[in-house]
């Protein structure tokens, strides 16, 4: 089972602290595949997709942010309709959470991108099913 | 160790004789010369000649600080100026501060006395102590330095702050002591991580010594587990001269107090009766070797209690509980009473919170409680961080009674204090 890491970065909930955190990774030549924000309260937490996970996450360190490289599935699917629901069914036939989830469409193929907590065992009820799973370069160079 | 070997150890009647006629003399040169205590005698009906035994301490007045802001700049002089050597003031968060005067033989015994603590603790000559407290017309630093002096310790005078410097200090003088506030302790830690400094290989450090702002012994825990030393708690205030009045020895079981130089109570803070042994109240302190500006029955304001039985160190001078709070720091939240220290102990018993928080009280009794993650605590996911945050609420809420507003901030996003920490910000007008 291959795992595909996100960079996860914990901030003030304040005006500015996204532009912060881009503009570190923009200045370090990172490039920013895909990226998500959730707020709760008096925090967030951005997540990226970058081509260089540990530079992104080195440099954002070093200017002082709370930076964690988070695993997640990345799933292909086909760009039709109930793709999404048939990945949904096989997790939930093995009783596994979905934590965070997203998905993309790049170039004729469809992906999503599965946060879990039981993560080995999602990914290996996914393959079970012939779902085909990313690896980070792959993905990155999709 | 010991500094003073005989009085350290001294049989408690012995002691105790020793008190009484040390009251016996504070008493009647104050009556003599300070014009607050003369009237106040006057007022108890009491003579210098009725102190017979030390319980007769309870027949002499209170001091508090409202009496010491009163006789401001110096009104409770016990000697001509000519005999004064230094002048010290306690913060004033209100208005005027509390003038502290000193004599050539006060601060020699304040010295004398800050030399029995760091040699209960097993500090030496040859010892190099760097005393990040604030120098000037606080206590904190000059007490202690006078007193490492005796020890023959080489002492670094850094005063507090710039945390770069501190290192270069540590690193390159080989310092093996630090003295300096909890909170900067917290943060000094933090920024050793952050730096990529770990202390117990890289620097000579073996002890801390923490003291004038209360803290709890999750907050020890957690500066000696990232520090890896020994750290040791101090009590002190600028109106009994400062650091030094009790500290820990290697035991770290309670705070001996010097009582061949200070009469003890603990007392109810509301009625003023007598409290036993182990019974929590407030400390009331009788100078009885204070030349310049001898204090009796002098209200802390702070909660403690007295730990009964001896020590296994052998001193026989008893010991206090961690101070629990100030009758001044209580927070009436809702109607309940809540002291930070109740906070901060739920906080720093938590593995993933860092060492910095704030309280702020706004509206219509709101408290917001905001928490620094410690840098391990955060894996990447929201969910754990929102489960954490419940988690604290849920505590804080069976610990104070009171349900606050938990907010998770990033390491570093507080305001640092490298003096006296700001934990509370009371924003509710009433």
């Amino acid at each position: 089972m291959s795992a595909v890491r996100l960079v996860s970065v914990f901030v003030e909930n304040k005006p500015g602290q996204t532009a912060n955190v881009t503009g570190i990774l923009a200045e370090a030549g990172v490039n920013i595949r895909w990226a998500t924000i959730a707020s709760s309260g008096s925090f967030g937490v951005l997540k990226f997709l970058v081509d260089k996970c540990d530079t992104a996450c080195q440099s954002l360190r070093r200017k002082g942010f709370m930076v964690s490289a988070l695993d997640v599935l990345a799933v292909e699917v086909p760009d039709q309709p109930g793709a999404l629901h048939t990945v949904a069914q096989t997790l939930a036939a093995e009783q596994i959470n979905l934590d965070n989830t997203s998905g993309f469409v790049a170039k004729n193929a469809a992906i999503l991108i599965v946060e879990t907590q039981d993560l080995p065992r999602a990914g290996a009820a996914l393959e079970r099913k012939g779902w085909r799973l990313l690896t980070e370069s792959e993905l990155i160079n999709l | 160790m010991f500094w003073h070997r005989e009085l350290e150890t001294m049989e408690r009647s012995a002691l105790e004789r020793l008190q009484l006629k040390r009251l016996q003399e504070t008493v009647r040169r104050v009556a003599a010369s300070v014009p607050l205590y003369k009237d106040r005698f006057a007022e108890h009906g009491v003579r210098p000649d009725d102190v017979q035994s030390l319980s007769d301490v309870r027949r002499l007045p209170f001091t508090t600080s409202v009496d010491l802001r009163a006789s401001y700049p110096d009104k409770m002089l016990a000697v001509e100026r000519d005999q004064l050597s230094r002048l010290h003031t306690s913060s004033g968060t209100t208005g005027k501060p509390k003038a502290i005067f000193f004599s050539a033989s006060d601060i020699d015994n304040a010295a004398d006395q800050i030399a029995r603590c760091l040699v209960m603790t097993g500090l030496k000559r040859g010892d190099v102590l760097q005393n990040m407290m604030t120098y000037g017309l606080f206590t904190g630093a000059l007490v202690m330095h006078y007193g490492a002096e005796k020890v023959g310790c080489l002492v670094i005078p850094a005063g507090p702050g710039n945390s770069e410097r501190q290192l270069l200090l540590m690193r390159d003088f080989r310092t093996t002591a630090i003295h300096l506030t909890p909170s900067y302790a917290l943060y000094f830690a933090d920024f050793l991580e952050r730096n990529g400094v770990n202390s117990k290989r890289d620097l000579s450090l073996r002890k801390a010594f923490v003291g004038a702002e209360p803290h709890t012994e999750e907050t020890r825990r957690k500066i000696q587990e990232s520090l890896g030393i020994d750290v040791y708690n101090s009590y002190g205030l600028s109106e009994m001269n400062g650091p030094g009045v009790a500290f820990e020895c290697i035991h770290k079981t309670g705070m001996h107090l010097w009582e061949d130089n200070y009469i003890l109570e603990i007392i109810h803070p509301e009625t003023g009766e007598p409290l036993p042994d182990g019974q929590r109240g407030e400390l009331v302190l009788t100078t009885l070797s204070r030349q310049a500006m001898p204090l009796l029955r002098y209200r802390t304001r702070d909660l403690t209690s007295v730990i009964p039985g001896p020590c296994q160190c052998g001193r026989t001078h008893r010991r206090l509980s961690r101070i629990t709070g100030r009758t001044d720091d209580m927070l009436i939240v809702r109607g309940v009473n809540i002291y930070p220290q109740q906070i901060e102990r739920v906080l720093m018993g938590l593995p993933a919170i860092g060492r910095n928080y704030l309280i702020t009280l706004e509206g219509l009794d709101e408290m917001t409680v905001q928490v620094e993650l410690a840098e391990t605590g955060f894996d990447g996911r929201v969910e754990h961080l929102v489960k954490l945050k419940d988690q604290i609420v849920e505590r804080l809420r069976a610990e104070t009674l009171v349900k606050p507003k938990v907010e998770l901030v990033p390491p570093g996003t507080l305001p640092v204090s490298e003096g006296k920490a700001k934990r509370v910000i009371d924003k509710r007008v009433l």
